[in-house]
């Protein structure tokens, strides 16, 4: 008899995990997955894009109906798991129900930061991270007035959804440039001109007091009393790890649910990938690393013994129509590193690479993105680039041509 | 004005640069330029061009041209006025000097570039109205010791053979002449002569030049040493029996004393040999083929001429061709190659402080017949001052005031930088040119008149074999542009002479000068053009080329002089001269342990005001350089490629190094081509020494003590600009024309960093694109408006200095694309790198067009199998719509 297999969480990495599983060991397990959200697992990278309507709402789906009966796995979507008893291998559902297991994997994503201040509960104040968040905010009239807290990449697509929607949309950012976390300054004031180009204000340094409204939100109000109206806030100051249930089951959670290199949390069968798993330190915001970590859980649940997780090289993707920005690594470069750079404001164009003893350790592509996964497997394959390191920057092309 | 034709005939003109006088024929094109090629029935050329005469069509812009007459204002800039202010205030301004201080007080500098009609004008005004022989030309630094050395043995300043000489020799000598480039096409009827009929080429000079490339047999030898040679070739011609005793007795004189003379420096070919500095048996070789050889013609050039001793050592070289009666006879004799297009022209209507008209001198006969014809109120009476002392009376004052025509003194001067603070101090300084700014007018220039140039000239120019020729124009004259004669006629009627000076046209000044040459002559005087006296306008227009003399109306064959003696001395005998000793002026030092020589390179022509304006002439040797012996290079420190200071007591310059073998051990070679203008310190007249020949005047600016150490820069690099760049100091940098405006190659010591600083400033009001590699040294800008690239800038470490071919060629172009825009700075090409168009996969970077092509090839057809060939869309999915929509867009919809 098939093994009992419980997948907790519908999202993008449990949906890749049972892909791979079953490429691998289709029948070894009997496969369940219970998801909170009531739809089948979607492709949450497009929510953006359904925001700003470039994407209709029906076709983010990953994977139809029948793609998952064809695998013979249960879904249970629409329903919450709440508890997982690891004593008796059985993980429980909100409705009472109870489902028994021999392996776990936890695949619960993240949820949105809210911000300790006041106003947070008003009416009107959203976040955004999944398809009823996108409802909500979409709901929003033409010429009302966004204030999207956040200038990450998360906040500049809602931003951008929002301003494409047809609001007037201001976003509030707590340091002194956009995306601090995967951009250099020079990088951040060109995206911050191509963003203001879309019509969506930036706010820098603002550190938010409060959400001012009676009944609804009408404003936010900055420490340094700065005040924008809103008829609807976002909040997308960030994420984290939704680690309740494992924390409830008594697992070692830290900033996630820790897990080692063979996604394996600190008790026996029971695994966590995704956003909601902690490897060596980090928990990951994106989308590649939760599909590795699904693959290398899917490689090792079908007996490769061999399969590892040692970590990913990180690298971003902003999805705001007609900006393109890259960067990974040691992008701001640490002291003692060397940087090349190269700038075309009249082709929209910057590139910054952060080299340390002869190797590829950063960079920052703003416009021309082209070569960024290169780049990164340069930075990953730690190789020595002195010799092409005169061209590196013009891109893989040239650098083909030259060594050809 | 003739209406413009749409099939504009070819005009047949005259090159403008070398003494070869190339015949020209120039098709205007109707938009300001023109093509040009050689004019098969010139015999001069015979249709042939060398690469400067090709470039012509290329220097025709008007980009830095003046146009219009100005006047430097209290502030120091210029300002535009009136022809009529502009010659007032030359003819008040010198009238007012010579009133105070007399005629002597005032000067007129000229050019082997004028016309033989400006000459004359210009001669004309100062010797027989203003009563000043304060006229000299740039001749002075190029043939005034062939004149002299002429005049001495000849009593006239007479080129005794024609161009077929050098057809038909069966020995050319080549004496300080690198004739393979500064006088090709010449060089190539030599060459053809070697080629189908056997001739021998004996290249003498101290510098294995291109020419000696061709040479049977190259004699390297010492500096300014060319004299011993040549006594002792005569007085082996002497002891081996080989003189011509019949044509030494019948129409020389002072034989005897100059092979006295000749034994005293070099009694034999060891003597010989040691003297010169080389070897024995090639001196014995070189000795023999000459006594052996009856068609011989000697040619020598700047190198000859060029010296303290120069007079001496054209005369050493005649007495060998008097003593064998090798002169005036087909393929023999003395032949100087003049260096400038019309140097001979200057020559003829005197234009030379120490000759005063028609290759008459200052006799009081002479005055009094020139006086007679011009009817001139104030002759003067004794030679003027030739240029180096012109420079120097400026300098203490004696003269105040200066109107220089056609040359750029502050370069081409020995000791340049004594020559520019010497103009500073003029009351009056005038200069009619065709470049709103060269070094002279920098150096204070308070009145300057739009000449015309080559290609809107009219008159007629003299080639180094007597031959005259038209330069005819082609294009308008732009701007308020005029002829030089004309301004000088202008003044001249404003000083109060308008009746000598009423000349219709230009044909009408060639009748008067042709006139002159005629008057009271009688074949006492070579120079007789007098059959050309009564050419009437269309004759003039159509004038073929012709030889002079020209005598009467209907004498029209070439001629050849002295076959049978008939010299211009008193007693029609030519007379052979006893040099001295050869020995340079200056000795070198401890200090200054190198000879310093100076040239030309192929490409360019005297200051490059007019060659530099050609790209294709910029690429040949786009920076001043100075060439030093591999052996020397060592003992110096110096590297290959790398910079150096090279230091006279007169100044300094800093210039390329480049060893070459061809150099003479102990000498270094500079061209004179480069100014202020064109390198931030390359003028090489800056280094020259002023000493002068004692009978031509001609300055030794060949063997100037010098001394040579290594300068490093950190970096080197390139600038593009379509106007000038405004490089900082101290950039040591070099300008060329480029295709599109202006290139500059250079050196500096400031980082990367530093440059960038200064960017904005180089490229005001640009969009700049910049790379910069500070660990490597590296800085690269461009800089674009409304998408044109505008300029560029790269500098890297001086190892591996940046190279400019590929962004050169993009700087040529009219627009360039994106991807070659994006790979600019690489300062590679772009060939063969695709556009792969807007990013539609950005995990993966694939781009629009490789999914189109992926389509288009069938490797993909649809979102899943563009996913297999091109990885796009399967890691975060965001592009799978827009993925879908280009498989959709692409399929045809059923209607
Ligand atoms: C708008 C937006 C744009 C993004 N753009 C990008 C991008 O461009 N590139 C990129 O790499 N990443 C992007 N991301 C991040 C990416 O979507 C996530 O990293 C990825 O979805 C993580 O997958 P996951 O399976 O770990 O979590 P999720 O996809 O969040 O899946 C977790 C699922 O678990 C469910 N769940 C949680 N708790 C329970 C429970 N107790 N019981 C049942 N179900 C539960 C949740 O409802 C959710 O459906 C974006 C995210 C958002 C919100
Ligand atoms: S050889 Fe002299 S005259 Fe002839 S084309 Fe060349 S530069 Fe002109």
């Amino acid at each position: 008899m098939s093994e009992p297999l419980v997948v907790i969480g519908n999202g993008m990495a449990a949906a890749r995990f049972v892909e791979e599983l079953g490429k691998r060991a289709l029948g070894r397990y009997a496969v369940a997955v219970v998801g909170e959200e009531p739809h089948l697992a979607y492709n949450r990278v497009l929510l953006s894009s359904v925001l700003a309507r470039e994407v209709p709402a029906s076709d983010i789906q990953l994977k139809p109906a029948r793609w998952w009966r064809d695998r013979g796995v249960t879904l249970l979507y629409g329903k919450k798991a709440v508890a997982i008893d690891p004593a008796i291998r059985r993980v429980k559902l909100a409705n009472g129900a109870t489902l028994p297991y021999s392996k776990l994997v936890l695949a619960t994503g993240s949820n949105p930061i809210l911000l300790n201040v006041p106003g947070m509960n008003l009416p009107g104040v959203l976040t955004f991270r999944d398809l009823a968040d996108v409802a909500a905010i979409a709901a929003v009239g033409q010429g009302k007035k966004a204030v999207v807290i956040g200038g990450g990449l998360l906040g500049l697509e809602a931003a951008y959804g929002l301003a494409k929607a047809g609001a007037k949309v201001s976003v509030v950012h707590l340091m002194d440039r956009l995306m601090e976390r995967q951009l250099d300054l020079r990088a951040a004031a060109l995206l911050k001109r191509a963003v203001e180009a879309k019509g969506v204000t930036v706010h820098l340094n603002g550190d938010t007091a409060g959400i001012f409204g009676s009944k609804h939100a009408e404003a936010v109000v900055l420490k340094d009393g700065r005040r924008i109206e809103a008829d609807i806030v976002v909040v997308a100051v960030g994420i984290r790890a939704n680690a309740a249930l494992a924390h409830g089951a008594g697992l070692v959670v830290d900033r996630g649910i820790v897990v080692d290199d063979h996604l394996q949390t600190s008790l026996a069968d029971i695994h966590a990938i995704g956003e909601c798993a902690e490897h060596r330190r980090i928990c990951y915001g994106l989308v590649e690393p939760a599909y590795e970590q699904a693959r290398v859980l899917a490689r090792r649940l079908s007996g490769d013994d061999k399969a590892a997780y040692t970590g990913s090289v990180l690298a971003t993707n902003l999805k705001v129509s007609g900006v393109n920005v890259f960067s990974a690594g040691d992008f701001l470069g640490a002291p003692g590193t060397e940087q090349v750079v190269l700038s075309d404001p009249g082709l929209d164009s910057y590139k910054k690479l952060v080299i340390a003893d002869g190797r590829l350790v950063g960079v920052v592509l703003y416009g021309d993105t082209a070569d960024g996964l290169w780049y990164l497997d340069l930075i990953q394959s730690n190789a020595s680039i002195d010799k092409i390191r005169d061209e590196l920057v013009f891109g893989r092309a040239l650098v083909e041509r030259i060594a050809a | 004005m003739n209406a413009p034709s749409h099939h504009p005939a070819a005009v047949r003109t005259t090159c403008p640069y070398c003494g070869v006088g190339c015949g020209v024929l120039a098709k205007p094109d109707g938009r300001g330029g023109a093509t040009v090629s050689g004019d098969p029935a010139h015999p001069a050329n015979f249709g042939r061009l060398c690469s400067k005469g090709s470039a012509l069509g290329e220097t025709l812009s008007l980009e830095g041209r003046l146009l219009h007459p100005m006047v430097r204002m209290p502030d120091n800039g210029l300002a535009r006025i009136s022809w009529d202010n502009a010659l007032d205030k030359v003819a008040n301004g010198f009238r007012s000097i010579i009133d105070q201080h007399g005629p002597d007080s005032v000067a007129f500098y000229l050019s082997g570039q004028l016309l033989t009609e400006d000459y004359y004008v210009a001669n004309k005004l100062m010797k027989g109205f203003v009563g000043t022989a304060n006229v000299d030309t740039n001749s002075r630094l190029c043939m005034a010791s062939s004149v002299a050395g002429h005049r001495r043995a000849f009593g006239a300043d007479t080129v005794p053979g024609t161009y077929e000489d050098l057809d038909e020799a069966d020995l050319l000598v080549l004496v300080g002449s690198n004739a393979a480039w500064c006088h090709p096409v010449l060089y190539q009827r030599m060459i053809a002569n070697k080629r189908e009929r056997g001739a021998k080429i004996v290249v003498i000079d101290p510098r294995r030049t291109m020419t000696a490339e061709d040479a049977d047999l190259f004699l390297p030898v010492a500096p300014g040493t060319d004299t011993a040679l040549f006594a002792g070739l005569l007085v082996h011609l002497a002891d081996t029996y080989a003189l011509d005793y019949g044509y030494i007795d019948s129409y020389t004189t002072d034989f005897e004393n100059a092979l006295a003379r000749a034994r005293s420096i070099a009694p034999d070919i060891t003597t010989t040999a040691t003297a010169t500095g080389l070897a024995p048996q090639d001196v014995a070789r070189f000795f023999q083929l000459f006594a052996r050889t009856e068609k011989t013609v000697t040619a020598f050039s700047q190198g000859v001429n060029q010296s303290a001793q120069g007079t001496d050592k054209v005369d050493a070289i005649i007495n060998c061709h008097l003593a064998t009666g090798r002169i005036g006879k087909p393929g023999t004799g003395p032949f100087s190659l003049t260096g400038q297009p019309n140097a001979m022209g200057g020559r003829e209507v005197g234009g030379l402080a120490n000759q005063l008209a028609a290759h008459m001198g200052f006799t009081p006969a002479d005055i009094d017949r020139v006086g007679r014809f011009w009817q001139a109120p104030a002759m003067s009476q004794t030679e003027g001052h030739k240029a180096v002392a012109m420079f120097d009376a400026i300098a203490h004052g004696e003269i105040k005031a200066l109107w220089v025509m056609a040359t750029n003194p502050a370069v081409s001067l020995p000791r340049a930088g004594f020559v520019r603070d010497a103009l500073s101090k003029l009351e009056l300084f005038v200069v009619s040119e065709n470049v709103l700014s060269n070094d002279t007018v920098q150096a204070g220039a308070h009145i300057l008149l739009p000449a015309a140039a080559w290609g809107e000239k009219d008159g007629t120019v003299t080639n180094s074999e007597r031959r005259i020729s038209r330069q005819r124009p082609f294009l308008t004259l732009p701007g308020e542009a005029k002829p030089d004669w004309w301004m000088v006629a202008e003044v001249a009627k404003r000083l109060g002479f308008g009746e000598a000076f009423a000349y219709r046209g230009v044909a009408d000044v060639f009748r008067e000068h042709a006139a002159l040459s005629a008057f009271e002559n009688n074949g006492t005087r070579d120079f007789d053009i007098g059959g050309l006296a009564n050419v009437s306008g269309p004759e003039f227009n159509a004038l073929e080329p012709i030889m002079w003399p020209v005598r009467t109306e209907d004498s029209s064959t070439d001629t050849r002089f002295f076959a049978k003696g008939g010299f211009f001395t008193s007693d029609r005998k030519a007379r052979f001269i006893a040099p001295e000793k050869p020995a340079p002026r200056m000795a070198v030092t401890t200090n200054f342990p190198f000879r310093l020589n100076t040239g030309r390179v192929r490409d360019q022509w005297h200051t490059m005001t007019r060659t530099g304006l050609s790209p294709r002439l910029g690429s040949h040797s786009p920076e001043p350089f100075v060439e030093v012996h591999p052996d020397d290079l060592t003992k110096a420190n110096l590297t290959n490629g790398g910079f150096a200071r090279i230091t006279t007591p007169y100044g300094s310059c800093l210039l390329k190094v480049t060893a070459s073998a061809g150099q003479r051990p102990g000498s270094l070679f500079v061209p004179i081509h480069w100014s202020a203008e064109t390198a931030s310190s390359a003028r090489v007249g800056e280094l020259v020494n002023p000493h002068t020949d004692p009978f031509s005047g001609q300055p030794e600016v060949k063997a100037t003590p010098a001394a040579i150490v290594a300068v490093d820069f950190a970096y080197r690099g390139f600038a593009l600009g379509r106007t000038a760049i405004p490089l900082p100091q101290p950039t040591w940098w070099a300008r060329v024309t480029v295709t599109g405006g202006t290139g500059y190659l250079l050196a500096t010591n400031d980082a990367p960093e530093r440059w960038q600083e200064r960017a904005r400033a180089l490229f005001p009001d640009c969009e700049l694109a910049e790379y910069i590699d500070g660990p490597r040294g590296l800085y690269r800008i461009a800089a674009f408006r409304e998408g044109r690239l505008e300029g560029c800038l790269f500098v890297g470490p001086a190892a591996h200095a940046p190279q400019w071919d590929s962004v050169k060629a993009l700087f040529e172009m009219e627009a360039i694309e994106d991807m070659q825009r994006r790979m600019l700075l690489s300062g590679k090409p772009a060939d063969g790198i695709a556009e792969i168009g807007p990013v539609i996969c950005a995990c993966f970077g694939v781009g629009l067009n490789t999914i189109r092509e992926a389509l288009a090839s069938g490797a993909a057809t649809n979102v899943e199998t563009i996913g297999q060939a091109l990885r796009a869309g399967t890691n975060c999915g965001s592009c799978l719509p827009e993925l879908k929509r280009i498989v959709h867009d692409r399929v045809p919809q059923p209607v």
